[in-house]
């Protein structure tokens, strides 16, 4: 019997997709009943009583929860955003219903018995609610008290060697795609970037120092499985610089049709015979790509590096040799002036470990933006408050045709004088040599 | 740095007593110390939370500071 009456929430569950309603109720249930005997640290009702505050918000049409805490674990600005709730009479299982960010491995490799210890350790010290994953990559926990925090901590980094995760305005947890490990189409190994970027950038991690948050995400190549172009502050893609390989006999086989395009991703309906103009060389955003009947060429100057082709027929489309990243900036999602996707910085640079390049150009990066960046202003928003050029000069770096996405629409320069060959200075007498009064 | 750290820490607990509010944000010490590098404030600032003189406040996605116990959840809220 449930400990709250709940029909607005309940209506939620009415519909044909999965319903967190449903979840937490199970949840509940599960916790009365507890069949492993688990001796509960929080409250037993506590996800009875989630469920009665959060009607209680929908009947009031606002939300009962105070706006953020002071919680943490010693020396730590981030990893726990503490959650209060306004009515703690009524619903005294969410009290304190803090939420704890856990750090997911690089790719998300975890193993059912890992797993398996992260439960034991949330269900005995927390509501047994998770969010698998956050948007910023972490295993986000949902709900215990303040003395619980350091205990978790504790068990978490003695008995899991795991840490939590970044929240706040610091340096949120890297996330990377499983990169190298698995896939063939991966340029560097993203996971070991992730690792040596987590580790070097400790203190950011868990000091927050920043005007906003900051997210680095790697991805090994332009399919962006972690979609860090849309949602990272620094992204980096890999990419190649050399031609993408080309297997004849396997181009030919897939016109044949020995081979599934996309590997038979698409296999759940019958597409009919594959065609390598129509799916491929049409297809192709650069029209870079050309198929005679019997021959598949590429102008690879041309090539975006989309990735549209080898996808398609990846047993005869290679990624070239010449292997490295490029970076991009300021992607961010819509609180200010809607969603932004990165700016390209740093057209290729080779991602080889101690990756110093890679680092030399974040640095450069916070330090400009920790002096300039106003509060609340995510790095993309700075750069468009001050100019592209403006990021360009903190960094150091030389402006490209590839930084310019379109033609100049205003017919005004503005040099500045160390632009101007011999500056703003001029010899009058030489200039009146050949200029009248 | 050119300062001193715990002159440098006075001054932080000063500028914090010396506002009516109890919640500051990075940057608003960097004004404090318009000389120091922000990575230079940031040890400050870190050393005063290991001493518990200071201590963090976060929405989630923002994060403050503030001296230890003042304001609690006022200012969250808008009451002060
Ligand atoms: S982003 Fe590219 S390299 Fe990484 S997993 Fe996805 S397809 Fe593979
Ligand atoms: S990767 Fe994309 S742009 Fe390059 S050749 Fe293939 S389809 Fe064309």
């Amino acid at each position: 019997m449930a400990k709250h009456k709940t029909p607005l929430l309940d209506q939620l569950e009415s519909g044909p997709w999965p319903s967190f309603v449903s979840d937490i109720k199970q949840e509940a249930e599960h916790r009365h009943a507890n069949p492993d005997g688990i001796e509960y640290q929080i409250p037993v009702d506590v996800c009875d009583d989630l469920l009665g505050l959060l009607e209680m918000s929908y009947e009031d049409g606002e939300t009962h929860w105070k706006h953020g805490g002071i919680v943490g674990v010693f020396g730590y600005g981030g990893g726990v955003i503490g959650r209060y709730c306004d009515q703690p009479q009524k619903f005294p299982g969410v009290a304190h219903f803090h939420t704890v960010r856990v750090a997911q491995p690089a790719g998300k490799y975890y193993s059912t018995e890992y797993l398996r210890k992260l439960m034991d350790l949330w269900d005995f010290r927390g509501s047994g609610l998770t969010n698998m994953h956050g948007a910023t990559g972490d295993l986000v926990w949902l709900g215990t008290t303040t003395p619980q925090l350091e205990e978790i901590f504790w068990t978490l980094t003695h008995d899991l060697n795991t840490d939590l995760g970044g929240s706040g305005s610091n340096l949120r947890t890297p996330a990377s795609c499983l990169g190298q490990s698995r896939c063939e189409y991966a340029c560097y190994d993203t996971q070991s970037l992730n690792y040596a970027m987590t580790l070097e950038y400790q203190d950011e991690l868990h000091r927050p120092a920043f005007p906003y948050k900051f997210k680095f995400k790697f991805d090994g190549c332009p399919n962006g499985c972690v979609a860090s172009i849309a949602r990272s502050d620094f992204s980096v893609i890999g990419t190649w610089k050399d031609d993408i390989k080309i297997d004849h006999d396997a181009v030919m086989g897939y016109v044949k049709g020995e081979f599934a395009p996309n590997a038979g991703a698409h296999s759940g309906r019958d597409w009919g015979k594959f065609d390598i103009e129509k799916e491929v060389v049409a297809l192709c955003p650069t029209g870079c790509m050309s198929w005679d009947g019997s021959k598949l060429s590429i102008d690879n100057k041309e090539c975006y590096r989309c990735m549209h082709c080898i996808n398609t027929m990846p047993r005869a489309l290679h990624i070239g040799d010449e292997r490295g990243a490029s970076i991009f900036v300021g992607a961010k999602a819509p609180i200010l002036d809607g969603a932004q996707m990165g700016s390209l910085l740093v057209p290729f640079v080779p991602v080889e470990d101690p990756y110093d390049e890679v680092k030399e150009v974040v640095e450069n990066l916070w330090d400009w933006w920790m002096e300039e960046g106003k509060n609340r202003e995510r790095i993309g928003e700075t750069i468009r408050r001050m100019s592209f050029q403006k990021m360009l000069e903190v960094t150091g770096i030389k402006a490209d045709p590839r930084h310019v996405q379109e033609p100049r629409t205003n017919p005004y320069i503005f040099w500045k004088e160390e632009d101007v060959t011999g500056g703003w200075e001029r010899d009058i007498n030489e200039f009146r040599k050949r200029h009248q009064r | 740095m050119a300062i001193d750290m715990s002159t440098a820490k006075q001054q932080v607990v000063d500028f914090c007593n010396s506002k009516s509010k109890t919640k500051f944000y990075f940057n608003d010490f960097l004004k404090v110390f318009p000389d120091e590098k922000a990575r230079d404030v940031k040890k400050v600032l870190t050393a005063l939370v290991q001493e518990e003189v200071l201590e963090f406040w976060s929405s989630g996605s923002t994060t403050m500071y503030g001296l230890k116990g003042a304001g609690k959840q006022a200012h969250s809220e808008g009451e002060d």
